[in-house]
């Protein structure tokens, strides 16, 4: 277990490898270093980084229990609201850079491109997230509610995958990698599932109910 | 080197050269043999020659885009799907040698010498390129109308089809290797699209030799049709009579049809093609019905339901 000083410099390293993607592509964009369709790199960029975001959030629980570093806890939240500061990014820049406010190819895009679709669903699914991620919403929520809430970072992160699988199109390689990624980060889960009621049938002898 | 071929069994020059190309061609065999004995590379005379060539009527007065921008953002999947793989990778094609054959239900079959190809007058046709994607560029090309060497085959009455295929190299192309498409990539028209004369063989741009990462070294510029239907480093050209298979008709049927002409009433779920993003601007301009080709296109398709035929 880190020491307060200790864990305050993590915090504060985390907090600036979090920033430096967004860092680099104001960087690279001011000094025309993206290319010939920087709008796409740009865009694509804060997607990109708002889905491993959301991924690394989703190692710190296995890692914690593997590593048995309860104090890895504490640095959830941070890459958390990353994310979606990333995904809300990778929003304003289709929203301004690419669509400039145009709302009918927005609704249009929302409505008939799948990939659109499900990636603005993602979204949706994040904005609960964020808003109740300070301890005050935890306390007024109540532990358990805030808990079953924040299980939405599951079906935010298959939609954020499907929203790249869709938007690609034809080489499937990357969104695959993300995709056993989020395989891997949810089948944990649910292998620790099955061993918590394996571990409760076997302590009273399979005649009481799962909690 | 230069070497002029005459093909075996193939006719005379006499008969399919007319005499102001016959002329050219005398004088660029003598400036050919001249910079030989200089030691100069081909690419050194022909060089001098694209820059040369007119401009066409047939271009539009739009600003090109950059030639950063024309050669550092490209599709061509055979070096990869990224866009900035071509440039990174399509150094490793060798373009010389290269041959063309000609072939299928023609009169007289021939394979030509990328320089039988040079021989051809050049000229400089500045188009619109739209990609299926939403985006598209203004491109100065250099190169011929296609009708010049389909004239020289003589196409059979029974012909209605020309395929297009490109080259495939395993060991040069890094991209054939991931299965994304059938290789080698084949695009077509119809026989009278081939014909029309915007469909242009381009074998430079920017007055000078085509780069690889654009299609080197000489490709199909169709400009009012999706740019995928513009196929690169073309190695043969067969005239048939049914519909050929086309690469990206066959890899998603429902997404990109034969005829893909650049049409902003017909959808695309992944983009939408009302509306395009001109490199090099920031906001968006609305897509042209063929790309802004109609008034010398549209009568290609007249009576046909172009959302039926996308």
């Amino acid at each position: 277990m880190p020491s307060p000083a200790q864990l305050g410099a993590i915090r504060l390293a985390l907090l600036a490898l979090c920033v430096a993607p967004a860092l680099w592509f104001f960087a690279a964009a001011w000094t025309d270093h993206l290319g010939a369709n920087p709008v796409e790199a740009v865009t694509r960029g804060l997607g990109d980084w708002a889905l491993r975001l959301l991924l690394l959030t989703l190692c710190i629980t296995p890692l914690r229990r593997w590593l048995a570093w309860p104090w890895l806890l504490k640095l959830r939240r941070m890459l958390g609201v990353t994310a979606f500061v990333y995904a809300l990014l990778h929003l304003a820049a289709y929203v301004w850079a690419d669509q400039f406010f145009d709302w009918d190819a927005i609704f249009d895009d929302i409505l008939h491109r799948p990939f659109i679709t499900v990636g603005f669903l993602t979204f949706v699914l994040l904005v609960p997230l964020a808003a109740t991620s300070t301890n005050a919403m935890i306390r007024r929520l109540g532990g358990r509610r805030w808990q079953k809430l924040h299980r939405l970072a599951y079906p935010a992160a298959i939609l954020a995958v499907l929203h790249f699988f869709w938007m690609v199109k034809l080489d499937i390689r990357e969104p695959l990698v993300y995709a056993a990624a989020l395989a891997g980060l949810l089948g944990v889960r649910l292998y620790w599932r099955q061993q918590a009621r394996g571990a409760v049938r076997t302590s009273c002898g399979g005649r009481c109910s799962p909690p | 080197m230069l070497i002029h071929r005459i093909e075996p069994g193939g006719p005379a020059t006499s008969e399919i050269t007319d005499r102001g190309l016959f002329e050219r061609r005398r004088r660029l065999l003598g400036l050919a043999g001249a910079s030989a004995l200089l030691g100069l590379a081909p690419s050194a005379w022909s060089a001098g020659r694209f820059a040369s060539a007119p401009r066409s009527p047939l271009s539009t007065a739009e600003t090109p885009n950059s030639l950063r921008d024309i050669t550092g953002y490209n599709n061509f999947y055979e070096f990869g799907t990224d866009k900035t793989d071509p440039p990174k990778y399509a150094h490793r094609l060798k373009t010389r040698p290269w041959t063309v054959s000609v072939e299928g239900l023609v009169k007289r079959p021939k394979v030509f010498g990328i320089d039988d190809l040079l021989m051809f007058p050049l000229e400089e046709r500045i188009y619109r390129l739209r990609c299926v994607e939403g985006w598209s560029m203004v491109i100065p090309w250099i190169g011929f109308p296609l009708a010049h060497l389909l004239k020289q085959v003589e196409p059979l009455g029974d012909a209605r089809f020309v395929e297009f295929i490109s080259a495939l190299d395993s060991d040069t192309m890094p991209g054939v290797g991931m299965g994304s498409l059938r290789w080698p990539y084949v695009e077509g028209l119809r026989l009278d699209e081939a014909l029309h004369p915007l469909t242009l063989m381009a074998v430079g741009l920017y007055g000078d030799i085509l780069p690889n990462q654009n299609g080197a070294p000489v490709r199909l510029v169709v400009p009012w049709k999706y740019g995928f239907k513009s196929g690169k480093s073309i190695v043969r050209i067969r005239v048939v009579d049914k519909q050929p298979a086309t690469a990206w008709n066959q890899a998603q049927p429902r997404e990109y049809g034969f005829y893909s002409n650049v049409n902003p009433e017909v959808r695309h779920p992944r983009w939408s093609q009302a509306t395009e993003r001109r490199l090099g601007e920031f906001g968006k301009r609305p897509t042209l019905m063929f790309n802004g080709y109609g008034d010398q296109v549209a009568g290609l398709y007249a009576g046909m339901d172009l959302r039926v035929h996308f």
